[in-house]
């Protein structure tokens, strides 16, 4: 019987030539950097769109130099039209949400380190796991084109609500072309995030190696498991969406536009579409996107702090159960983002309990943190300063929440900038703040050299204090009643705000600017940096008991087995205060001494 | 994962204390807090050819020692066909609950008889379903047996599943057609929008299959079938059949 079966695990052999080892490569390291690169790029792209709409938004009439050179429509005479920095909101929102926040935390990082935390030679579909790079890239490329094309990208805001969506040009500029290609890119972005999903899931349950059971998997790993879950049922849900949406664009359908819809003085032939049944079908992908942004980063934190605690926190497994409810309740909570949608008052409070139960999970996960770094003596570097950040930000932006969970406060703040505070801190910042710590954490192992420490914590100050400096006085902004999506504010009541948006835009660029000793700082050290030892931080799971950086099949030929939970910290053993989860070694207890 | 000393902490005189109270403890005395470890895992070192490494039955421990984790898993592919039709069928939840939200949201809904062919596509689909069972039976049959004798290779079962997957998917096409020729196009009215969009997304999917059938049939020829690629294939096969009894209610309710 066994003679006609194969391996289960297609080992694949090393590839020689230049164009499968960096360009269309099957292994799951180089996958992790490409979309690790990928999110770069999109992160560059998505702040320099940010600084744009700042500088507009701070100093009104003034001429930005050069900027007709990107949309001669846009901004003729180097003055940005209305309509321009509404496209260019929508392109900020979609390149940061979808190709960084989605990105870098969960494909770029589950990609390298997935496979070798569970002890994987690599996923177990490893094709599909190239598609699923090339996929994306194909989004990412289909998205960055609208910008040349005639009117411009699409002007819709990254949730492209309906019916402007779907009506054509006749919506203004970007509703014709601009939205086909945004719909198209995001089609593409699910497929590429469903094929990464299966491998993730078949990698987490299938492929771990010998004595790994699921209770021992690092809490990252987890956390990369869970989001894959999430990721599978909710971009299974919003590419339906598109394909709805992009038929009533090009095969004239009525799926989302209402009968009679008069828009530029011109009558719409669609009839009978539902502009609601778009929002429903966008936020039951919309509100888990949030969590599959930041639940990775609650991996990776609490994966940082044990290593730098040097003691396990105080339970991994209600962590590991609180980031469970959160897959599971952020399925229900989405109505909260239609509050002022015109739904049954009684709906709205059905998915406002939710919201409010969701967190507590949220606050469990944080008390955990918090008690766990008291009194102990956290290692200071880089990656554990952004861990630290990582968790005030997520607690300076989950408090807002707390009050837009309120139906009736919701009414009043929902079209204000308190709300933009609340989701960037809490989604945008948090999650950046997470990929940050990960990246100063695990460079070593990916690149095989150390980043620059002085400099990474000058990076974490400067972002600390920028990112309050620019999103607390949002919340203020949206308290006074300062509208969001506005490209100009020309009202009375709004003359007092503009020196805070002055003061946020000059942090912004601040901000900005402290991001590119980042980006010096990966550039520099990848080609110029200290060598990496095997396990610079002493840390016990399985991607530091291999040789730096992996070779090819992660494990150089061998199975790891594994004989310990990743949280051995502070025991007493052959090498220091840890033991690695590899390690056969029997330690010993260290009892309190009183 | 550890059993944790900070829910139930005794202190050294016995007392129940918070994890507060240990934790200043432990800052007064400078020591970081102690972790209790457990004994290495015992392996069970039967292992199969066709078995991953780890596995997800590692979730319950092997006859019930907590510290033995059982070394026998499914190959991934087994795993992985119950995620593709998980997605599946959130993308089917996805468009026919549009479909019941678009109908319930305004009066220009209008009704029209389904092409009778699709009842026939129906039984055909259902037989297809069948073959294919005797197919991986026979099969499995066939890999079991000491010796194998070239002419009696069961392959020709996953031809005829294969020829009635076409004959499906010709048949939804005169199902269009006779829609067409109705005067019932993809934007004339919702109805129809949705019978084009739910049959033609079917449509790929059991293309898709056919294309699985066909990897199926060619590793077979070079007696590299796997038998967990058979069985991914065949679920992903007869799942495509329930999801179109399910559509075809749908629409015979709905439209």
């Amino acid at each position: 019987m066994h003679d006609i079966f194969a391996p289960a695990v297609q080992h694949h052999a090393p590839p020689t030539s230049f164009i499968r080892k960096h360009v269309f490569s099957l292994d799951h390291k180089v996958i992790g950097k490409q979309y690790y690169g990928l999110a770069l790029l999109a992160a560059l792209i998505g702040m320099f769109l940010s600084w744009l709409m700042r500088i507009h938004l701070a100093w009104n009439s003034a001429a930005i130099p050069g900027l007709h050179l990107l949309s001669a429509n846009g901004a003729p005479g180097d003055q940005m039209t209305p309509e321009y920095y509404l496209q260019l909101m929508t392109m900020h929102g979609t390149i940061m949400v979808f190709f960084v926040l989605t990105t870098a935390p969960f494909a770029a990082f589950g990609n390298f380190f997935l496979p070798i935390q569970v002890g994987a030679e690599d996923m177990p579909f490893p094709r599909f796991n190239m598609m699923s790079f090339w996929v994306t890239f194909c989004a990412f490329v289909a998205l960055m084109t609208s910008f040349f094309v005639s009117d411009g990208p699409t002007l819709g805001g990254w949730t492209q609500y309906a019916p402007l969506n779907a009506v054509g040009p006749v919506g203004g500029p970007g509703q014709g072309t601009g939205v086909v290609l945004w719909m198209v890119s995001i089609a593409l972005f699910c497929v590429g995030q469903l094929l990464g999903s299966l491998n993730f899931i078949t990698t987490t349950l299938d492929l771990r190696v010998k004595g790994l059971s699921l209770m021992r998997l690092p809490l990252s790993a987890w956390a990369w498991f869970i989001t894959s879950c999430m990721g599978l049922t909710a971009f299974a849900v919003l590419m339906p969406a598109c394909i709805l949406c992009i038929l009533d664009h090009v095969a004239g359908t009525s799926f989302f536009v209402p009968s009679n819809l008069v828009l530029n003085g011109q009558i719409l032939p669609h009839s009978g579409g539902s502009t609601l049944l778009w929002q429903h079908l966008f936020w039951f992908f919309g509100h888990p996107e949030v969590y599959i942004a930041i639940v990775p980063g609650m991996g990776i934190v609490s994966h940082i702090l044990m290593a730098n605690l040097r003691k396990p926190l105080l339970s991994q497994r209600v962590i590991l159960y609180c980031m469970g409810a959160l897959a599971v309740l952020s399925y229900m909570v989405y109505g909260h983002h239609m509050f002022v949608s015109g739904m049954n008052p009684y709906s709205a409070l059905a998915f406002s309990f939710p919201t409010l139960i969701i967190t507590i999970p949220a606050t469990i996960v944080v008390l955990i943190w918090l008690f766990s770094i008291y009194g102990s003596k956290l290692r200071i570097n880089s990656a554990s300063l952004f861990a630290l950040g990582f968790i005030s930000m997520f607690v300076s932006g989950g408090v807002s929440g707390f009050f837009l969970a309120q139906p009736s406060l919701d009414i009043l703040l929902h079209g204000t900038y308190f709300v933009v505070g609340h989701f960037h801190m809490v989604m945008g910042v948090a999650a950046m703040f997470g990929i940050f710590a990960g990246t100063y954490f695990w460079a070593p192992k990916m690149f095989g050299r150390m980043m620059n420490e002085p400099l990474g914590k000058l990076h974490f100050w400067l972002s600390f204090v920028g990112t309050y400096c620019i999103f607390m006085p949002f919340h203020y902004l949206g308290l006074a009643g300062n509208v969001r999506r506005y490209a100009s504010f020309v009202d009375d009541y709004l003359q007092p705000l503009i020196p805070v948006h002055r003061f946020i835009t000059i942090a912004a660029l601040a901000t900005g600017a402290a991001q590119l000793i980042f980006l010096y700082n990966l550039i520099h050290s990848r080609f110029w940096g200290k060598p990496a030892t095997d396990n610079p931080w002493e840390a016990t799971s399985l991607e530091w008991s291999t040789a730096t950086p992996p070779p090819f099949d992660n494990f150089g030929g061998k199975h790891p087995v594994v004989y310990h939970d990743p949280f051995q910290y502070g025991v007493k053993s052959s090498v220091g205060d840890y033991v690695m989860q590899a390690s056969p070694e029997q330690v010993t207890t260290e009892h309190e001494e009183e | 994962m550890a059993p944790q000393r900070f829910s139930v902490a005794i202190s050294a005189r016995g007392r129940r204390v918070s994890a507060r109270r240990i934790s200043l403890e432990k800052s007064k005395v400078g020591r970081v807090m102690a972790t209790t470890t457990p004994e290495p895992p015992k392996i069970d070192l039967r292992r199969r050819e066709d078995s991953g490494n780890g596995g997800w039955r590692n979730l319950v421990p092997a006859n019930g020692a907590f510290r033995v984790t059982e070394d026998c898993s499914p190959p991934p592919s087994s795993t992985a066909i119950w995620v593709v039709l998980f997605a599946i069928t959130m993308m089917f939840a996805a468009f026919t609950s549009a479909l019941f939200v678009r109908k319930g949201s305004s009066l220009d809904w209008q009704s029209f008889k389904l092409p009778s062919i699709l009842y026939l596509n129906t039984l055909v689909l259902v037989a297809s379903s069948i073959t294919l069972e005797v197919a991986r039976r026979r099969i499995a049959t066939y890999m079991g047996s000491a010796i194998k004798i070239e002419s009696e290779t069961p392959a020709r079962w996953l031809d005829v599943t294969l020829m009635l997957g076409l004959l499906f998917v010709i048949g939804q096409y005169f199902a269009w057609l006779r829609l067409r020729s109705e005067g019932l196009y993809l934007a004339t009215n919702p109805s129809s929008s949705f019978f084009y969009l739910l049959t033609a997304v079917h449509a790929l999917h059991v293309l898709g299959g056919l294309g699985g059938l066909i990897y199926v049939m060619r590793k077979l020829k070079r007696s590299r079938l796997r038998r967990n690629q058979l069985v991914a294939a065949a679920r992903y096969w007869h799942f495509m059949g329930i999801l179109w009894l399910y559509l075809l209610a749908v629409l015979w309710l709905k439209l």
